[in-house]
């Protein structure tokens, strides 16, 4: 009796090992491109059923550590890795932007009629633990006629290494002094307040579950789950709605580095959104494995041509052709 | 003849009163005293604290009970609307679109469990056997004192673990990996009861075998073992179904993947993972799924359990009918 | 195989030798000795990773309280903080519900619902952490933010626990948590102990006029107090090294506050967060320095509860010879 139980248990295991000996592609790191990427995956598993991404959104911190350690075969990170990084690498790291997308302020106030406005020097001194409560006059300032209830702030912040923490300290660091000495920029910081949620879909789930919550997110986390979200004051003064345009304007009259490695926060054009970056994935020039390594580089080819036609409906901006011919380029230096 | 009898009884509470260190405080005069310091009080309050005391300690009961049937209550209402066809047949869907299913986890828990048994179960119905029959008195100690620790030790350690024998040396996230990680969580309790299960077989049956000339190895092995085969597989059972709800371990060795597994050597979706993540996601349908999927594992636990009360009971009647 | 080796003397029962049984005998060894081995590999694996860290950091790793992965600074005091404050008030609610229901099922429950109670907490302790977390999550949290948490701050708020705005996600809902999951621990290990007491001493404490709640004050509890005390350190093990539940609840902020409102975070949860996502090796050196500090806390606890509850082994055994 227990060894037919255990045989059977054994055939259903084998069969479904050996039912599926396709090509599989494991990946790790951002949660912020997440929803398109496993948009991607699937629909590129459609049209080719013998290749397999597994992609696990760890935190792009994970995918920077993962990839260095070799244990996927390739990364995602929406913070690019800092030079002492690449130099613990094994081999040399290629960064390959995917798409762009924009962190919004998003928060769970109840009985607001329309979106609130934010200056960046109130977002910094709300993280910084400085603005505590919702009526606020600083808040009030920049969102004149609109009633704000009295109720204190719940931060809440990112308890992975994140890449959409990066940016949004990137953010914070260059434009408040008082953040960039206390608490800098990087996947994991030390944050001086607030709940820690593990994911971009963490922090949504807890910002949606959090009466008086206020947090950051990938712009599609915000919109997917109707939270509401912030305009932002840009460096030319102007409140921005983050929306595809203003996230595509921010990489408008940037050079673009060789490596790829730039950061687009606070944009000086005068309609970009201010927290909009590109996210990577990170591969290895030399590639190991001849079959995984081709299968890497064909979808990252399609993804950057076919694959863009998704970011609309998913939220993320479109890359600039510039960077797309650039990547082309890039790709092409990829041995496997 | 009564001389002798007060002498074994003054001898046992001698024994006894070293052995816990409770020494005078159980005298009869003790107990007396204890009691009669209570008679202080009136006849009626001390009626009237003993009926609350009855109130209280059911209010207790019934709290405890109380949150039993609240997860329950919220597992069944949620869990069973949530469940349907797709949920065992269906990949998961891509981020935020709804439906899909979670057949990969389902599958690559069993999968998980399996790998673990076929760790947990040698080692600790081995060490179990080797304890009660073989084992010195100091080294068997020195066992079940390791054992009853290990008992103890916190499952995410047991994840760094697998992680760094495991997942760092072979460059990848494994489903052996996290099975091994449950493997090892199995070990105690399968060698504890196992040992104590073995012991329980009455020495008559050994000494029969024994007699006849059967070396001890095959007296072990045709007698002591089935008999006792009911409590081993109990105990089996009972390690299986806490490690199949374990998350902790697999985070960083089973990792989860999205498509059905491939090899052993490649990350693994598991039910508890996925609860995990689709627990924490602020999508509407991950979180019906997480339900579902929650109702699904604690099905399987409770199966698991179910079959080991199964095994305890045919375990019972064999000892029964040697008396 | 052929005809078994038989020696030709007659030897003491279960003395007899020959080659097979001595192979058996010494592969079965290979059994303790891996069981050995596991754990003094999970020590040595532990101290190695985590050896970059306990050189950089030394003992003030633990009595340092900033978590600062930019700056590469790193101390365990807010998770020890943490999983200590947690526990404790788990014990807290714990101990005296658990007490309780182990004394009613043992003194009072009639035979059926005694039964029938038992199964349900064995029930209870048999759902898997992430299922409580889930729960916490979309049950708990709600009902302590909206709930528990206005009513205690309206009438208890004077105290340092609890103040500060409600948020249901925190230190306290975690600690609820946890006491749920405690509680069958402590029914189980309670309810043997008090089972346990012999019925002369309770039956001279009722021929003497004792009430029955007066017979479980002065004679069980103080009879079982050693026993009782093992299974609470043994269940504040379990508490200490819970994860995932505690990870789900308890906001995972690296912050020390008196407020059981606040948010904060255990060793066990910040491993479960960040361990795959250590970008630096030090980083990754001193998440591992925080499993090694779990693993020995667990084996001291587990020491301590070893000892207590060995001595009420060793008097049953006395009792069962009898």
């Amino acid at each position: 009796m227990v060894r037919k139980i255990l045989g059977l248990t054994l055939l259903i295991g084998l069969c479904s090992t050996t039912a599926f000996a396709a090509v599989l592609i494991n990946g790790a790191g951002a949660t912020f491109p997440y929803p398109i990427y496993s948009k991607w995956f699937d629909v590129y598993h459609k049209m080719n059923p013998e290749i397999q991404f597994n992609y696990q959104s760890i935190g792009s911190g994970g995918g920077i550590k993962q990839i260095t350690a070799k244990t996927v075969d390739f990364g995602a990170s929406d913070g690019p890795m800092t030079q002492d990084q690449l130099n613990e690498a094994p081999g040399r790291i290629y960064h390959i932007p995917m798409v762009m997308g924009a962190v919004v302020i998003t928060y769970n106030v109840e009985g607001l009629d329309k979106n609130l406005k934010f200056t960046p020097d109130v977002v910094a001194d709300i993280f910084l633990d400085k603005i505590t409560n919702w009526n606020d006059p600083r808040i009030a300032a920049a969102n004149p006629g609109v009633r704000l209830p009295s109720g204190s702030i719940l931060v809440v912040h990112r308890s992975d290494g994140s890449g959409t923490s990066y940016i949004f300290t990137d953010y914070l660091s260059s434009i408040s002094s008082a953040w960039k000495a206390k608490v800098g920029k990087g996947t994991s910081v030390n944050w001086p307040v607030g709940l820690g949620g593990k994911g971009n879909e963490g922090v949504a789930g807890l910002i949606k579950q959090t009466p008086g919550s206020i947090g950051y997110v990938e712009l599609s986390y915000a919109i997917k789950n109707d939270l509401d979200y912030a305009e932002l004051e840009n460096s030319s003064g102007h409140f921005i709605k983050p929306d595809l345009d203003s996230t595509a304007k921010a990489a408008q009259g940037v050079k673009i580095p060789d490596d790829f490695r730039v950061s687009l926060v606070n944009s000086s054009n005068p309609d970009a959104y201010p927290i909009s970056g590109f996210t990577w994935v990170l591969i290895y020039k030399d590639m190991e494995d001849h079959v995984k390594g081709k299968a890497i580089v064909d979808f990252i080819k399609w993804a950057i041509h076919d694959g863009q036609a998704y970011t609309e409906d998913l939220l993320y901006a479109p890359l600039p052709a510039e960077v797309i011919e650039m990547i082309e380029k890039k790709l092409e230096q990829v041995k496997y | 003849m009564n001389g002798r009898k007060s002498f074994k009884d003054d001898e046992f509470s001698f024994d006894m009163n070293t052995m816990t260190g409770i020494s005078s405080a159980w005298s009869e005069t003790k107990i007396k005293e204890r009691v009669l310091t209570q008679f202080n009080q009136t006849r009626a309050r001390r009626n009237i604290i003993n009926a609350t005391a009855v109130y209280g300690l059911s209010f207790c009961a019934i709290l405890v009970l109380f949150c039993l049937f609240n997860i329950i209550f919220h597992l069944l209402v949620q869990g069973f609307s949530s469940l349907n066809r797709d949920f065992f047949l269906q990949l998961p869907k891509p981020v935020g679109e709804p439906g899909g299913g979670t057949a990969n986890a389902i599958v690559g828990t069993l999968i998980l469990l399996i790998v673990a048994v076929l760790v947990g179960v040698p080692i600790g119905l081995g060490a179990g056997i080797y304890l009660s029959e073989y084992a010195h008195q100091r080294f068997a100690q020195a066992v079940r004192f390791t054992t009853d620790v290990m008992n103890g030790i916190p499952s995410i350690v047991f994840g760094i673990f697998a992680w760094t024998i495991l997942v760092v040396p072979f460059k990848s996230f494994s489903a052996l990996s996290g099975g091994i990680a449950l493997g090892i969580m199995m070990i105690p309790m399968i060698t504890r009861t196992t040992e104590g299960f073995v012991r329980m077989v009455p020495v008559p049956l050994r000494e029969a075998g024994l007699a006849i000339g059967t070396p001890k190895w095959r007296v072990i092995k045709d007698i002591v073992v089935p008999s006792s085969l009911g409590g081993i597989v109990t105990g089996i059972m009972v390690s299986l179904a806490r490690v199949a709800g374990e998350t902790a371990p697999l985070l960083f060795t089973a990792f989860g993947n999205h498509f059905w597994h491939s090899s052993l050597l490649a990350p693994i979706a598991a039910l508890p993972l996925q609860i995990f993540s689709y627990a924490i996601s602020p999508f509407e349908d991950w979180h019906r799924q997480a339900w579902a999927g929650a109702l699904v594992l604690i099905l399987i636990v409770f199966v698991i359990n179910l079959c080991s009360s199964y095994f305890v009971g045919r375990q019972r009647r064999m000892f029964s009918s040697h008396k | 195989m052929g005809p078994f080796p038989r020696s030709k003397n007659m030897e003491k029962f279960g003395q007899r030798k020959d080659a097979v049984d001595i192979v058996f005998q010494r592969t079965m060894l290979v059994f303790p000795l891996l069981v050995l081995l596991i754990v003094g590999g999970i020590f040595v694996q532990l101290l190695l990773s985590s050896w970059i860290s306990i050189k950089e950091f030394g003992p003030a790793f633990l009595v340092t309280s900033t978590w600062d992965p930019v700056a590469e600074k790193f101390g365990a005091l807010p998770f020890i903080f943490g999983t200590i404050v947690s526990s404790l008030v788990a014990l807290l609610l714990a101990v005296p519900i658990g007490l309780g229901t182990a004394i009613y099922l043992a003194e009072y429950a009639p035979q059926w619902p005694r039964r029938i109670i038992s199964s349900l907490v064995d029930l209870l302790a048999a759902i898997p952490s992430v299922i409580y977390g889930l729960w916490g999550i979309f049950v708990l949290v709600p009902v302590m933010r909206s709930h528990v948490q206005p009513f205690l701050g309206k009438y208890l708020g004077f105290l340092p626990f609890f103040q500060g705005p409600a948020y249901g996600i925190g230190m306290f809902s975690a600690s609820v948590i946890l006491a749920i999951m405690i509680i069958p621990f402590i029914i189980s290990i309670s309810r043997e102990v008090i089972l346990a007491v012999p019925h002369v001493y309770k039956e001279a404490a009722y021929a003497m006029g004792a009430t029955r709640w007066e017979a479980i004050c002065t004679i069980i509890l103080s009879y079982g107090k050693a026993g009782i005390l093992g299974g609470i350190i043994l269940a504040m093990g379990r508490a200490i090294g819970e994860t995932m539940a505690v990870t789900m609840a308890i906001g995972n902020n690296v912050k020390i506050s008196a407020s059981l409102f606040s948010p904060a975070y255990t060793l066990a949860s910040v491993i479960a967060n960040e361990f795959a996502e250590a970008t630096s090796k030090l980083y990754l050196a001193s998440l591992t320095h925080i499993g090694l500090v779990l693993f020995l806390v667990s084996i001291v606890v587990n020491i301590l509860a070893w000892l207590l509850l060995w001595r009420i082994n060793e008097r049953q055994k006395i009792f069962q010879g009898r």
